[in-house]
């Protein structure tokens, strides 16, 4: 290698600093743009979906109104009524969230507080795996196993209903909740039980008038969680539903939530029927906001 | 090639200095009315001193009162911290230093230590190879040559020489500090800044840093803020007393701990004070 | 009267614990005893035929072209996505405006990134029902979860570690690949194993712009299925829940392996020192 001279080296220096520096503000700009891009992805989500959503209302004189309180659904007859898909999106997430929170939290309080060590060691992580596992099996086995479990109990024609679709929901939520719920819980320091104890309180008295209060963001994410799941499947659903159009009216009717409309029919639709659904993803995306919002207030008036 | 590039960063500095005609005093490092602000906090009020070459300044004061962030204001490590603000000026061998745009040639002359040995998790060799790599060198032999000299200069060749590849993580707290200041030495600097570099050090290797620092008098200026009364005693010709962001007296460290002229100087070194 | 109440949420507890665990080991026992029957080579290895189960090669490509795409696209935009967040962007409205945005898309549906990918990807683009739009659409769902994780690895970096290069006169970019990067690789790996796992898992979103196709792509822009696309429609399509469950199978051992290797990953590298 040839040495170069001392007056080269220093030279070099300063113009290899100049290229620094320039590399320097380079990168943060290219740094930035990444980081911009989930935003612009955002934008680009809801300006899509919303363009053509909205499309039908404002250009093409569909009522909102009766979009949304529409009893009936017929694209081939120019109906598109969305009522019964609501009211069965709002009743099986009201049923999974009161059939799986419940029994979610408690098995995390169980595997926190309650559970020997070495259960716990296998159980949690084995639950955390379950959480990752392909929302379609819950589905696949809703319909091998309690479908037919509910037809035969209940006398039912057809046992995919919004039974099946509660259980089903209730079902895939529970490792989310107790995932998270669980580190939530174990995150709560010694000395908040130990002073509890001391004060002559039970055990059991002071996992739910301590532990569980202090851990209550963690849980309530937990929930949020599990609840997005629930809301936004859609596979799993169409799988156990029945997607009949119908009004829900008891636990055994067959339904369609919103989300199994859109997959269901998105395949073969186009012109006005495909922009009705999605306006159809819309009022899902604007459900799944009002409910976030909602699980917000809650937690934070329960804060006070 | 390894001699002239060894020596880039003095004959840089040397350069600068010969083309500047206003020199008045010999002083290294000048700092006159210096106010720094975190934020709305302000943190150091209207310091002034000026640090001779070769020379070792101890700054000395109670916790809180601004001395590390007196020392990170002389390589510009406060720009990290957002919010920063600061007024007077510092300049470095006649060069306001932050006027100069030039962030990585000032910490290329003016080294730090920090309290805490901060070694990368890389093998001893790659930590004190780093800084001359980032700077462009990948000839072998320079490198090598380069990680010697800095390992002796900071008294733990020794020590681990026969382990220049394995985990620097791996040494003791007392090796990984001397480390350090050679991973500081490798980048040829004018100027060595340590924040309370024996802290976290048991006694021995305290005693084997103090001696270190001894002997690269005759090559560096050092500023070194501790909390050790008889540290600073030992090891530093000029000694600063700061309280409440302000220097309260700086003079010769034996001025300082025989007849120190302030009050709240007095009740310090004595050891009369929170 | 305490007593009783303390024994009646114990016995809760358990109960609910059971049920949980029973719920879930009859789900996968389930899916084992119903589809082991059918694993076998061919069926793993062999191209797909209707009648039949049919091999199930060709979504096994499929899903993997969908795996490496979009994670060739969204890990290096995801993690430099973090790297600004962490290292570079000041606090203030931008930050709060991106992490916003990303904290929404994670609450987005799938069947909503669907029918965006529909729309954007499949017609507006013109990429047609295809593994490229299915991808591009993916790359968008683990965006966010490559931004959190790797931002996440990021905290986990000593500041101590920063200061200690840029001290010694480095760039931020130098500091970053040199030192930052690689302390924070173990985070950011079990990250892209986790949204590994969610491609695997995801099925409305692709069905919805990669169509159904069940023969082996010719190319990106073909039109295929993955493995989970297929569970569903042999389910709903011909009631084949013998065939799903093997499909099942496959894939919860796919996540089986994912979970194990993160696992694996974060704690054998964040013990090793390097
Ligand atoms: N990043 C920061 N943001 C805001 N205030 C800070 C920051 N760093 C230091 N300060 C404040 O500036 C003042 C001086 O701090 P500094 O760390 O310089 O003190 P010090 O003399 O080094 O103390 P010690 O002996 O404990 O190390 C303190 O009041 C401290 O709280
Ligand atoms: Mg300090």
């Amino acid at each position: 290698m040839p040495s170069p001279s001392n007056e080269n080296q220093i030279v070099d220096m300063k113009k290899s600093n100049k290229l620094k520096y320039f590399f320097e503000s380079a990168s943060e700009k290219l740094f930035l743009i990444c980081a911009m891009l989930s935003v612009i992805s955002l934008l680009l989500i809801i300006g899509f979906v919303f363009y053509k959503g909205s499309h039908p209302f404002v250009a093409e004189g569909y009522s909102f109104i009766d979009f949304i309180f529409g009893m009936e659904w017929v694209p081939s007859e120019d109906k598109f009524g969305i009522l019964p898909m609501i009211v069965a999106s709002i009743f099986s997430t009201i049923g999974a969230l009161v059939i799986g929170v419940p029994i979610g939290l408690f098995t995390a309080i169980f595997l926190a507080e309650i559970a020997p060590k070495r259960v716990a060691k296998i159980i949690s992580p084995a639950v955390q795996l379950l959480a990752g596992i392909p929302s379609v099996l819950y589905g696949v086995f809703g319909l091998a196993i309690i479908v037919p479990m509910l037809q035969n109990n209940f006398g039912l024609a057809k046992g995919q209903s919004l039974l099946a679709v509660i259980i089903v929901l209730a079902i895939m939520m529970l490792p989310t909740i107790v995932t998270v719920a669980e580190t939530a819980i174990r995150a709560v320091p010694k000395t908040y039980r130990e002073g509890s104890l001391a004060l002559g309180a039970s055990p059991i008295g002071t996992i739910f008038k301590v532990v569980v209060p202090a851990a209550k963001s963690g849980i309530m994410a937990a929930i949020v969680l599990g609840l997005g799941r629930a809301i936004g499947e859609t596979m799993a659903v169409i799988l156990v539903a029945g997607n009949s159009l119908i009004l829900p009216t008891s636990l055994t009717d067959s339904v369609r939530p919103l989300t199994t409309n859109i997959a269901l029919e998105m395949g073969y639709a186009f012109g006005t029927h495909q922009e009705m659904l999605f306006a159809t993803g819309i009022v899902l995306f604007s459900f799944i906001l009002i409910l976030n919002f909602v699980l917000a207030k809650i937690s934070s008036k329960g804060g006070k | 090639m390894s001699a002239t590039t060894l020596e880039r960063n003095n004959k840089g500095t040397e350069k600068f200095s010969s083309n500047n005609e206003q020199q008045t005093t010999d002083a290294k490092i000048k700092v006159k009315n210096l106010d720094l602000f975190y934020g709305e906090k302000q943190a150091l009020y209207q310091v002034s001193l000026d640090i001779k070459e070769k020379e070792v300044t101890a700054l000395i004061g109670p916790s809180g009162c601004g001395k590390s962030t007196f020392l990170r204001t002389l390589n510009r490590m406060n720009d990290l911290i957002d919010g920063v603000k600061i007024n007077g000026e510092i300049v470095i061998d006649n060069e306001n230093i932050y006027n100069s745009s030039d962030v990585i040639k000032l910490r290329t002359r003016v080294g730090m230590v920090f309290q805490k040995p901060n070694l990368f998790p890389m093998s001893i060799f790659d930590n004190v190879a780093y800084g001359p790599r980032m700077q462009g060198i990948k000839n072998k032999k320079a490198l090598n040559k380069i990680v010697e000299e800095s390992l002796r200069g900071a008294a733990i060749w020794d020590e681990v020489k026969d382990r220049l590849k394995s985990s620097a993580l791996g040494l003791s707290g007392g090796q990984q500090q001397r480390v350090c200041i050679a991973r500081a030495i490798a980048m040829k600097p004018d100027v060595i800044l340590m924040d309370e570099p024996t802290s976290a050090l048991d006694p021995i290797s305290t005693l084997k840093v103090e001696e270190l620092i001894a002997q690269m008098k005759k090559d560096y200026t050092i500023v070194i803020v501790t909390h050790n009364m008889q540290q600073a005693a030992r090891v530093s010709d000029k000694t600063a007393f700061f309280l409440n962001g302000e220097i309260i007296e700086y003079d010769e460290t034996d001025h300082i701990f025989s007849m120190p002229k302030d009050q709240r100087t007095e009740d310090y070194v004595t050891g009369r004070f929170g | 009267m305490r007593k009783f109440k303390d024994n009646f949420m114990l016995g809760l507890l358990w109960f609910s614990a059971f049920l949980t665990v029973a719920v879930l080991v009859v789900i996968v026992g389930y899916i084992f005893f119903k589809g082991f029957r059918l694993i076998n080579f061919d069926f793993i290895f062999g191209d797909y035929s209707p009648v039949g189960h049919g091999g199930i090669w060709p979504m096994i490509i499929t899903t993997i072209y969908t795996i490496v795409i979009s994670l060739i696209i969204a890990t290096p935009i995801g993690i430099l996505a973090a790297v600004y967040l962490q290292e570079y962007a000041k606090q203030g409205r931008l930050v709060r405006v991106i992490r916003f945005a990303t904290e929404s898309l994670t609450g987005i549906p799938s069947i909503i990134y669907g029918l965006f990918g529909a729309v954007f990807f499949v017609t507006t683009l013109k990429l047609g029902m295809s593994i490229i739009a299915a991808s591009l659409t993916l790359t968008i769902i683990v965006l966010p979860v490559i931004i959190r994780t790797t931002e996440e690895a990021l905290k986990t970096v000593p500041l101590s570690y920063r200061e200690g290069s840029l001290a010694l006169g480095t760039t931020k970019l130098q500091t970053l690949y040199k030192v930052i990067l690689p302390s924070a690789m173990p985070g950011i790996l079990s990250g892209i194993i986790l949204s590994m796992g969610r491609i695997v898992g995801e099925s409305a979103a692709i069905f919805l712009t990669a169509g159904t196709v069940a023969a082996m792509p010719e190319s990106i822009f073909s039109s295929a299925r993955t493995l989970t696309v297929h569970s569903y429609l042999v389910t709903q399509e011909s009631g084949d829940i013998e065939l799903a469950a093997a499909v099942g199978i496959v894939l919860i051992v796919i996540i089986l392996v994912l979970n194990l290797s993160a696992t694996f990953i974060s704690k054998k590298l964040n013990k090793a020192d390097y």
